[in-house]
C-alpha cells in the first residue's frame, strides 16, 4: 500500500485529475491532426493553409464563433446521450435514430398543434411542450431497446442499430407522406415550418446562436449532478461498473437499464429537437446524418464525463464549422474532417496506442461493454 | 542422494509482480519418483513458483534445470517438451469438448487433414486403464463430476508423457475419500517413476502423503523437511511465522427462536437444470449452522435463492417469521439479512468505487447516506472511517478504491458493511475465508462467532470441511442438491462427514 | 443447430414465399414465382452469408466483430475502385480487372481484420468499441476518398466518375440442356426447367459463399485448426497451458474473418451493381451478426439464417414485379420503407431469444490476460 499523500488542496487535486484525464484525449487529437496533415500532403494539399483555414472558419469572427456554438449544441446533447449510457454500462449506437424521432415529433407538435386545437398557443406553453415531446419521442424509442435488454437479454448494440434503420425508414415515410410540407412547389421531403410560438429565440440580434446552446450547457451540468450526486446516479453507475454487485446491493438492475436508455434517448431526442426549434424551424430528411456516430466519438473523447463531452463537442463543432472555410481555401473535401475524427476516435478508444507512442504508463480501469450477445 | 536423482531443480528464482515480491530467491529440487509437497498459505508464492516452472510466467532471475540440464522455459510448450505436466487448481478443461478432444488439444493426431478422434480415444482408454483412472474418452467434460475432471487433467499430462507432474491444490475440490483415491493414484504414478510436486495448504495431507515438504512464506522458502521429522504445529508455525491457534475458541451456544426456515426449496441454475431438490432446514438465533459439501453440489444456487439473487422454483423461505420466498435482495436485506457473498469481487464489491462507497453499497438509499434522493458524501465518509477503525481494515484512507486492497482487506470491507448494519437477524456467509491469509481467516472467524454470541443466526456455507467443523454448532451435509443429514457438530467426525459428502447413505441409528 | 430452429427458419421462408405467390398467382404460375424468389434469395443472401461466416471465425476464436459492416464497406470501395481504375486507366478487359478487384477487396478485408485484431488482441480495447472504430473509420475513409478522387476539377478524373467495366456474370449450369429433351417439346415443361435452371445460375461470389459455408464447417469442427480456434474462444487459458499461442490464433482468425467480410463487400460493387455509393452496405454487416447468433455460431446454421434474411429481401424485390396485383389499400406495404423493415424487425425478434436461446463461445469478447 502506498503511503497517503496527505490532504492536498482541492484545487490542485482538481487540476491534477483534469490534466491526467485530458492528457490522452489531447495527445489523440494531436496525433490524428498530424496524420490528417500527412493525408493532406499526400493528396497534394498544404496542411498549414488547411488547418489555418479550419481555425479561421471556426473562431475567426463573432459570426464564426456563433456558428461553432450552433454546431456544438446538438453534439453536446447527443454526446451526453452516449456518455450517460456508457456510464450505465450500455452502448447506445442509436442516437442517430432517437435524434431523428426527436426532430420529427417536435416538428409535428411545432407546426400542427395550433391547428389541432384551433387556436394559437402562447410560447410559454407551446415551446416547452414541443421540447418535451421531442425529448420523450427519442427517450421512448430508446427505452424499447432498454426493455429488450433488461427483459430478454437482446443486446443493445445490434438493437439500437436496427432501431436506427427503422427510425430512418419511418422518418422518410412520414416526411414523404403524412407530414410532408404541402407548400406549393415544394419537392423536398420536409415538414412545414413550425409556429413562431414553438421557436427558441436567438440570444443576440443578427447572430444565429440561440438559447438552445445555453440549454445544452445546463443539461451537461444536470447530467453531471444526476450521475454523481443522486442515488439514481449511484445506481446507474453501479449497474454500469458491476451489474452483479448492483443486484446483490438490492438495486433493481432491469429498472436501471430501462431508465438509463430512457434518459439517454431523451438527451438524443433533444439534440434533434433543438435543431428544429432553435435553428431550422422544421425537420428535413437527411439533415442529421452522422450526428449519432459523431456522438460516440465525442463521448469517448470526453471520457464519458459531462464536462469532457462539452469540450469534445466544441472541438468537433469547430472542425465541422471550420471545414467549409478549409474547403474554400484548399479545395479539400469536407469529408476530410470525418477521416480526422475517425482517427481521433481510433486513438481515444485504443488509448494503448497513444500510450505506446508517447510512452505513458497505463492507469485506471477500462470500459467493458462486451458481456456476450444474449439471445 | 546423488545428483542423477534430481529431475528438476530451480535455483535462485525471483519474480516481482507490481507491489509484491512473489518469488524471492527460491531454491527447490525434485527427485525422481518422489512426492514433494510445497506447503504455504494463500499468497505465499507456491502457485507463482509453479507457473514459472511451467512457463506461464517468466522469472526475473534464476535458473531451471531439468535432468541436470539448464533449460529456459518460455511457454508451456517448452515445459511440456521438457516432460513437465501441470494440473491447475482451476481446471484447464473446455466444458463443451469431450474428454478425447480435451486430451489431444495442442498435441493433436491428424489423419488425412482431419482429427483422428478414434486414435486419441484409444490412447485415453489405455492410459486410464494403466493407472486405474476410469475415464470415458467420449464423455462431455462439462457433464463430468469434478473428481473425474481432475483425472482427465492427469490423463492430459500422461498423454504428453510427462515425467514431472505438478498438482496445484488438487484436494480443494475433493471429499476426504476422493482425496484418498487421489493419493493412491499419486503413489501409482511415483511407483512408475513419475515425480510429483504437490501444492497444498493443508497440513494433514502433506504429512500423510509427501516424501519431503518444502514450506514457503511470503515468496521465500522457509525450510525443507521430512514428514517424520516434523509435526502439524511445527509446519503451521513455519507457514505463518508465529504460533497459530488451530481451533476456534468458542463458548457453548445458546440457541433461541427459529430465525431462518427453509421448506422444500428447489432451485434451478442458469442452464435451467434443477440443482437444489427440495431442501428443508432451519437456523436458530445464537447458533451457527454449517453446510458442508464438495463445491458444485448446489450450495451456490441455495445461497443465491436464500439471498434473493435467484428465484427458487418451489418451496418457502421464512426469515424471522416473514415469508421472503422470491423476494428481491433489497426486501430480504431490509428484513435483517447480512450476506457475505461467495465471490467477493463479483458480487460483494465494486472494485473501482472507493471504500466509502463500498461500505454503503447496500445502504446508500436511506438516511444518513442519502436524503431525498441526493447522496450525502459526509455521512458516507464518517461511516467508512468508523468501520475501517472498528474492523481493522488496512488502508491509507477511505477514498482508496476497493480494487487496490488485498483480498483479506476487501473481505473485511464486506464483513464490516454487512455485520454493522442495524437490525441484522441472520448472517449468510458463503465461503467467507476463501483465498485469505491466516490472519484474516482468524479475524473473520472471530467476527462470525461474535455475531452468534450476540444471538444472531448464522448460516455458514463452506467447501473447507475444517472451517465448517471449527465454527458450526450443527452441520448439514449437502450432496447433489440435497441435505443428506443434519448432525450435532460436537458428535461428528471428519471421516463420517466425508463419507456423507461423497454420497454415502445415512443410517438411521 | 436444433430442429426447432431449422423448423422456424423453414416456416418464415415458407411464409415469405407464400406471400409473393398469393399476390402474384394471377399473373404468374406459382412454380415460376418460387424459383424466381429462390434465385433472388440465394443471390441477396450472399453478403449476409459471408458476413456471418466472418463473424463465426472471429467469435469462435473469442473476438466479437461488429466491424463487419465497415469491413464490407471499405472492401466494396477498394474492390470497385481497383476494377474501375484498371479498366479505365490501363485498359484491362472485364474479367482481369474485376478479378483483381475481388482480390483487392479480400485483401482490404484482411487489413481491416488486422486492424481489429491489433486493437482487440494486442491493445485489448473493448471489442465493441474496436468494431465501432472500424465502422466509423470505413465511413470516413470511403466518403473522403470517394469525394477526393471524383469530385472537383482537380480530382483524378476531372470531376467525373468513370464507368466501371461491369460485374460478374452468372455461371451457367447446363441443367436445361440435360433435362430439356425429356420434355419432348412440352411448352410448360420447358418453361419449368428453364425456371429451375435459373435458380442455379448464380454468380461466382454467390457460389463461393455456399462452398465456403461447407468448407468452414469442416474446418471448424473436423480439423486441428478448428479445434484450436474453438478452444481459444472457449477457454483461452486452457489453450495456453497446452502450448497454443492464443494471440496468434485470434489474429489469424480475425484476419480470415476480415477476408470473408471483404469478399462479401466485393459482392456489392463487383457482383451486384458496377458502382460504389457511400453507405451502400446499409446495415448488412450488422444483420450478418444476427444471422450468426441465430445460427448458433455454426457456419451451416448461419447460412440458414442468412437465407431467411435473404428471402425477406427477395420478398421486397419480387413484390415490385406484381405491383398492379396489390389491392389499393395495401399498396403502401410494398413501399421500400415498409417491406424493407422486415430484416431489421426480424433481427430484433431473433435477439430476444424468443425462438430459443443460443450460447456464444464462453470467452467471446474477452481479451486474454495471462
Amino acid at each position: 500500500m502506498q503511503p497517503e499523500t496527505q490532504k492536498k488542496s482541492s484545487v490542485s487535486q482538481f487540476i491534477q485529475v483534469v490534466s491526467e484525464t485530458s492528457l490522452i484525449p489531447f495527445l489523440s487529437i494531436v496525433t490524428a491532426m498530424l496524420i490528417g496533415g500527412v493525408i493532406i500532403l499526400l493528396v497534394g494539399g498544404n496542411p498549414i493553409i488547411a488547418y489555418m483555414g479550419l481555425l479561421e472558419g471556426a473562431f475567426g469572427s463573432v459570426r464564426a464563433l456563433s456558428e461553432t456554438a450552433i454546431w456544438s449544441t446538438p453534439y453536446i446533447f447527443a454526446g451526453l446521450a452516449v456518455a450517460l449510457a456508457f456510464r450505465g454500462g450500455l452502448f447506445n449506437i442509436g442516437a442517430e435514430g432517437q435524434l431523428a424521432f426527436g426532430a420529427v415529433f417536435s416538428s409535428l407538435i411545432g407546426y400542427a398543434l395550433p391547428g389541432w386545437l384551433g387556436f394559437d398557443l402562447p410560447m410559454w406553453i407551446h415551446l416547452p411542450l414541443t421540447i418535451l415531446v421531442g425529448g420523450l419521442a427519442g427517450g421512448l424509442w430508446a427505452a424499447i431497446v432498454g426493455a429488450l435488454k433488461a427483459y430478454t437479454g437482446g443486446h443493445e448494440v445490434i438493437n439500437t442499430i436496427m432501431m436506427n434503420y427503422i427510425a430512418l425508414n419511418a422518418t422518410s415515410f412520414l416526411l414523404n407522406g403524412p407530414m410532408k410540407d404541402h407548400a406549393p412547389l415544394n419537392v423536398i421531403a420536409r415538414t412545414p415550418e413550425i409556429a413562431e410560438s414553438a421557436r427558441i429565440m436567438p440570444i443576440f440580434d443578427g447572430l444565429r446562436i440561440h438559447w438552445g446552446f445555453v440549454f445544452a450547457l445546463l443539461m451537461a451540468f444536470f447530467v453531471w449532478w444526476l450521475l454523481n450526486k443522486t442515488t439514481l446516479g449511484f445506481e446507474i453507475r453501479t449497474v454500469g461498473l458491476n451489474p452483479d454487485a448492483a443486484q446483490y446491493a438490492g438495486i433493481n438492475v432491469k429498472r436501471a437499464i430501462v431508465l438509463t436508455m430512457l434518459f439517454s434517448g431523451i438527451l438524443a431526442g433533444l439534440a434533434g429537437t433543438v435543431e428544429v426549434t432553435g435553428l431550422n424551424y422544421r425537420h428535413e430528411l437527411g439533415f442529421s446524418s452522422g450526428y449519432g456516430y459523431d456522438a460516440i466519438a465525442i463521448a469517448l473523447l470526453g471520457k464519458s464525463h459531462p464536462l469532457g463531452v462539452v469540450l469534445a463537442s466544441f472541438l468537433f463543432a469547430a472542425m465541422r464549422n471550420g471545414a467549409t472555410r478549409m474547403q474554400f481555401l484548399t479545395q479539400l473535401p469536407v469529408d476530410l474532417i470525418s477521416m480526422i475524427q475517425a482517427l481521433i476516435l481510433l486513438f481515444v478508444a485504443a488509448d494503448a496506442i497513444v500510450r505506446y507512442i508517447y510512452r505513458i504508463k497505463a492507469k485506471g480501469e477500462r470500459v467493458t461493454l462486451t458481456r456476450g450477445w444474449g439471445g | 542422494m546423488t545428483e542423477a536423482n534430481i529431475v528438476l531443480e530451480a535455483k535462485g528464482i525471483t519474480k516481482q509482480f507490481p507491489g509484491v515480491l512473489a518469488s524471492d530467491n527460491v531454491n527447490f529440487d525434485l527427485r525422481k519418483g518422489e512426492i514433494h509437497a510445497l506447503l504455504g498459505e494463500n499468497g505465499a508464492g507456491k502457485s507463482t513458483l509453479m507457473n514459472l516452472i511451467y512457463g506461464l510466467h517468466k522469472p526475473d532471475k534464476g535458473e531451471i534445470y531439468v535432468n541436470g540440464k539448464h533449460v529456459v522455459i518460455h511457454s508451456p510448450k517448452d515445459a511440456i517438451a521438457g516432460g513437465i505436466g501441470m494440473v491447475h487448481q482451476h481446471f484447464m478443461l473446455i466444458p463443451v469438448f469431450d474428454v478425447a478432444e480435451n486430451v489431444m488439444l495442442g498435441d493433436e493426431t491428424v489423419k488425412n487433414g482431419a482429427l483422428d478422434h478414434n486414435f486419441v480415444a484409444k490412447r485415453v482408454t489405455e492410459i486410464s486403464a494403466q493407472y486405474g483412472l476410469d475415464v470415458d474418452p467420449n464423455a462431455l467434460v462439462g457433464s463430468l463430476p469434478v473428481g473425474i475432471q481432475q483425472r482427465v487433467e492427469i490423463v492430459k499430462t500422461l498423454y504428453r508423457n510427462a515425467e514431472i507432474v505438478i498438482l496445484d491444490e488438487p484436494t480443494a475440490v475433493l471429499t476426504p475419500q476422493e482425496a484418498e483415491d487421489l493419493f493412491r493414484i499419486m503413489h501409482d504414478l511415483t511407483a512408475r517413476g513419475v515425480s510429483i510436486i504437490f501444492i497444498t495448504h493443508k497440513l494433514k495431507e502433506v504429512l500423510a502423503v509427501a516424501d519431503r515438504i518444502t514450506v514457503m512464506r511470503a515468496g521465500k522458502v522457509i525450510n525443507t523437511v521430512k514428514p517424520a521429522e516434523t509435526s502439524e504445529a511445527d509446519l503451521a508455525n513455519m507457514m505463518v511465522g508465529r504460533n497459530v491457534i488451530l481451533t476456534v475458541d468458542k463458548k457453548d451456544h445458546q440457541a433461541t427462536e427459529e430465525i431462518l426456515k427453509v421448506e422444500n426449496l428447489t432451485v434451478r441454475d442458469q442452464r435451467d437444470l434443477e440443482t437444489v431438490h427440495g431442501v428443508s432446514f432451519s437456523v436458530r438465533g445464537g447458533e451457527v449452522l454449517g453446510i458442508a459439501g464438495v463445491q458444485g453440489n448446489g450450495q451456490t444456487e441455495l445461497s443465491e435463492a436464500l439471498t434473493g439473487l435467484r428465484f427458487p422454483t418451489g418451496g418457502k423461505v421464512t426469515i424471522a417469521g416473514k415469508d421472503l420466498t422470491s423476494k428481491t435482495p433489497r426486501n430480504i436485506t431490509e428484513s435483517g439479512l447480512a450476506h457475505i457473498p461467495e465471490d467477493r469481487q463479483r458480487h460483494g464489491l465494486v472494485l473501482s468505487y472507493s471504500i466509502a462507497d463500498n461500505m454503503a453499497l447496500c445502504d446508500y438509499y436511506y438516511p444518513p447516506f442519502s436524503k431525498n434522493g441526493v447522496m450525502q458524501p459526509k455521512a458516507l465518509d464518517e461511516n467508512a472511517k468508523k468501520l475501517i477503525e472498528a474492523f481493522d481494515v488496512r488502508t491509507p484512507s477511505a477514498f482508496v478504491n476497493a480494487g487496490k486492497l488485498s483480498g483479506g482487506n476487501q473481505q473485511k470491507v464486506i464483513v464490516a458493511r454487512e455485520l454493522s448494519r442495524p437490525g441484522v437477524k441472520l448472517v449468510i456467509a458463503n465461503q467467507p475465508t476463501r483465498g485469505l491469509d491466516v490472519g484474516s481467516i482468524e479475524y473473520i472467524h472471530s467476527e462470525i462467532i461474535k455475531m452468534r454470541d450476540r444471538g444472531i443466526a448464522v448460516l455458514l456455507i463452506s467447501a473447507e470441511l475444517d472451517e465448517v467443523m471449527a465454527l458450526s454448532d450443527r452441520i448439514a451435509v449437502m450432496y447433489r442438491g440435497k441435505i443428506v443429514t443434519i448432525v450435532d457438530a460436537k458428535k461428528s467426525t471428519r471421516e463420517q462427514l466425508g463419507l456423507w459428502m461423497a454420497g454415502a447413505h445415512v443410517e438411521t441409528a | 443447430m436444433d430442429w426447432k430452429r431449422f423448423g422456424f427458419i423453414a416456416l418464415i421462408i415458407t411464409a415469405l414465399f407464400g406471400a409473393v405467390v398469393m399476390v402474384g398467382q394471377s399473373q404468374q404460375r406459382p412454380l415460376l414465382i418460387i424459383t424466381s424468389m429462390l434465385a433472388t434469395t440465394i443471390s441477396v443472401a450472399t453478403p449476409l452469408t459471408l458476413g456471418a461466416l466472418a463473424g463465426v471465425f472471429c467469435e469462435r476464436s473469442g473476438v466479437v466483430n461488429i466491424g463487419i459492416e465497415g469491413m464490407m464497406l471499405s472492401s466494396a470501395f477498394f474492390g470497385w475502385f481497383t476494377g474501375m481504375y484498371l479498366s479505365n486507366v490501363y485498359g484491362w478487359t472485364l474479367m482481369p480487372s474485376i478479378v483483381t478487384g475481388t482480390i483487392v477487396a479480400v485483401f482490404t478485408g484482411a487489413l481491416m481484420g488486422l486492424l481489429l485484431a491489433w486493437l482487440s488482441v494486442t491493445f485489448k480495447v473493448d471489442q465493441i468499441i474496436g468494431g465501432t472504430v472500424i465502422n466509423i473509420l470505413a465511413v470516413g475513409l470511403t466518403g473522403f476518398l470517394n469525394r477526393q478522387l471524383f469530385f472537383g476539377e482537380t480530382s483524378l478524373f476531372g470531376g467525373t466518375v468513370p464507368s466501371s467495366p461491369g460485374v460478374y456474370s452468372a455461371i451457367h449450369l447446363p441443367i436445361k440442356e440435360i433435362f430439356a429433351p425429356m420434355c419432348g417439346g412440352g411448352e410448360i415443361c420447358l418453361e419449368n426447367i428453364n425456371a429451375i435452371n435459373r435458380v442455379f445460375d448464380q454468380k461466382p461470389i454467390a457460389w463461393a459463399a455456399i462452398i465456403l459455408v461447407f468448407v468452414s464447417h469442416y474446418v471448424l469442427f473436423r480439423t486441428r485448426w478448428g479445434l484450436r480456434t474453438r478452444a481459444v474462444g472457449e477457454h483461452p487459458k486452457a489453450a495456453d497451458t497446452v502450448g497454443i499461442n492464443v494471440e496468434r490464433m485470434r489474429y489469424l482468425n480475425v484476419i480470415i474473418g476480415g477476408m470473408l467480410a471483404g469478399l462479401g463487400g466485393a459482392y456489392f460493387t463487383i457482383e451486384s451493381i458496377p458502382s460504389f455509393e457511400p453507405l451502400m452496405t446499409n446495415g448488412r454487416g450488422f444483420i450478418s451478426l444476427a444471422a450468426m447468433i441465430f445460427g448458433n455460431w455454426t457456419p451451416i446454421g448461419a447460412w440458414a439464417a442468412a437465407l431467411v434474411f435473404g428471402s425477406s429481401q427477395a420478398l421486397q424485390i419480387n413484390l415490385q414485379l406484381f405491383r398492379e396485383s396489390i389491392p389499393e389499400q395495401w399498396a403502401f406495404l410494398q413501399q421500400s420503407y415498409v417491406v424493407g423493415l422486415t430484416p431489421y424487425i426480424l433481427t430484433m425478434l431473433i435477439l430476444t431469444g424468443i425462438i430459443g436461446k443460443t450460447m456464444p463461445p464462453a470467452a467471446d469478447g474477452q481479451p486474454y490476460e495471462k
